[in-house]
């Protein structure tokens, strides 16, 4: 799906959200292919925060805030209450930060997935609670500094991994789960234009950078959202069917070093925590290669 | 279709509603004071491409005539449409 396909329409507009905010644009890209009949639901997060600010309500669509750890559970709801009102023509899709998927809302995501719902949930991924604050998540990466990780002369920012939500979905034997990148858009939308079309639960893992949790400046969101793939660091992927498929396999990463000082959150790290970083990749890779299949590029 | 503003802007107890719904897509403020600096577009560079159009998080760009038009009212000034323009198109300038 390309720049051509998508409608002109624009149903996430005027929201309150910082300058160069990745998360924004996913969501208004994600609704544009998705289209009027969607039913968008936010948990308490950045998204809600900046589209929902009586009497400025930034969605054209039917939208609603849930509890925190409730994204998945309303949308379960909001799908069975208009089937019961004999509604067809609908897409219930949620739009979860990361903490909201991976630590507060992961038991109510993992529970729609085993009821089979048919729902779509976008996890926009920015690597830490960036709307209270920059506080770690589950799926803030090794030796980010938070402000709950601090960077100091022993430890390094966070000493944990990042959390493998994309596989935690599929391990449940999901329709659909896809990983994607707001850098790469084309493939971001085409895996939103899939999902959408599908029956059963779909999970797409999107990753949009903060500028203000990563301490890069307001125009590189794009920029670094590229970047990341292209050392290696996340990878753009599918699984369905039960199988995995990788949609992009680098010949050559790009630098690791380079893209890790460019954030403010890494430009601690010595050269061994860049270097566990890096062999860290390199594992992930080998077992990419190894078992899953190689989709066209 | 796209959320637009509206003229209301002082809410009274009155208009408050009672429950929590209420009409979507219903701007009363701009966010044109929040930036520092501008896109301008080169219009004779600019060949309608679609890229800025594709990577604006605001979406306040749009292709008219083969040519990219910023709704200012909503920009922000972030300037990923001048980094994400091939042709450089777009510079920014600062606001006055």
């Amino acid at each position: 799906m390309t720049v051509k396909d998508l409608a002109k329409d624009e149903f996430f507009y005027g929201h309150k959200a910082c300058a160069g905010c990745g998360g924004s644009l996913a969501v208004r890209n994600a609704l544009k292919v998705i289209g009027k009949n969607a039913f968008a639901v936010l948990p308490a997060g950045c998204m809600s925060a900046v589209g929902f600010n009586f009497p400025q309500l930034c969605f054209a669509n039917n939208a609603i805030i849930s509890t925190f750890a409730g994204t998945a559970s309303m949308l379960t709801g909001i799908e069975a209450g208009l089937r019961a009102k004999g509604i067809t023509d609908f897409t219930a899709v949620g739009f979860a930060g990361d903490g909201g998927t991976a630590d507060i809302g992961i038991q109510a995501l993992s529970g729609a997935i085993d009821r089979g719902d048919n729902i779509l949930y976008i996890c926009y991924d920015n690597e830490a609670y960036m709307n209270t604050g920059i506080q770690k998540s589950g799926l803030t990466p090794f030796g980010a500094k938070t402000t709950t990780t601090l960077a100091g002369k022993n430890i390094h920012g966070n000493i944990r991994p990042k959390k493998n939500m994309f596989e935690i979905a599929a391990a449940h034997n999901i329709a659909y789960a896809a990983t994607a990148t707001i850098g790469y858009m084309e493939d971001f939308l085409t895996k939103v234009k899939k999902a959408s079309g599908l029956k059963g639960t779909k999970y797409i893992h999107v990753i949009a950078p903060c500028p203000t949790g990563w301490g890069i400046s307001v125009s590189d969101t794009v920029e670094i959202a590229r970047e990341i793939v292209d050392c290696g660091l996340w990878y753009l992927a599918e699984y369905e069917n039960g199988e995995f498929i990788l949609n992009h396999n680098p010949k050559q990463f790009t630098d690791v070093a380079e893209y890790l000082k460019k954030q403010g959150r890494f430009r601690h790290l010595n050269n061994d925590d860049v270097d566990l970083i890096i062999r860290s990749r390199d594992e992930k890779w080998d077992k990419i290669r190894n078992n899953w299949k190689f989709g066209k590029d | 279709m796209k959320p637009y503003l509206r003229e209301k802007e002082n809410f009274g107890f009155d208009d408050i509603p009672e429950n929590t719904s209420f009409e979507a897509g219903y701007l009363v403020s701009v966010n044109s004071g929040w930036r520092s600096i501008r896109p301008v577009v080169n219009v004779e560079k600019c060949v309608g491409c679609s890229q800025c159009y594709l990577y604006c998080p605001d979406g306040v760009i749009s292709i008219e005539n083969k040519k990219a038009v910023i709704d200012y009212d909503f920009c922000k000034g972030c300037g990923i449409c001048h980094k994400i323009c091939k042709l450089n198109a777009i510079e920014m300038e600062v606001e006055r």
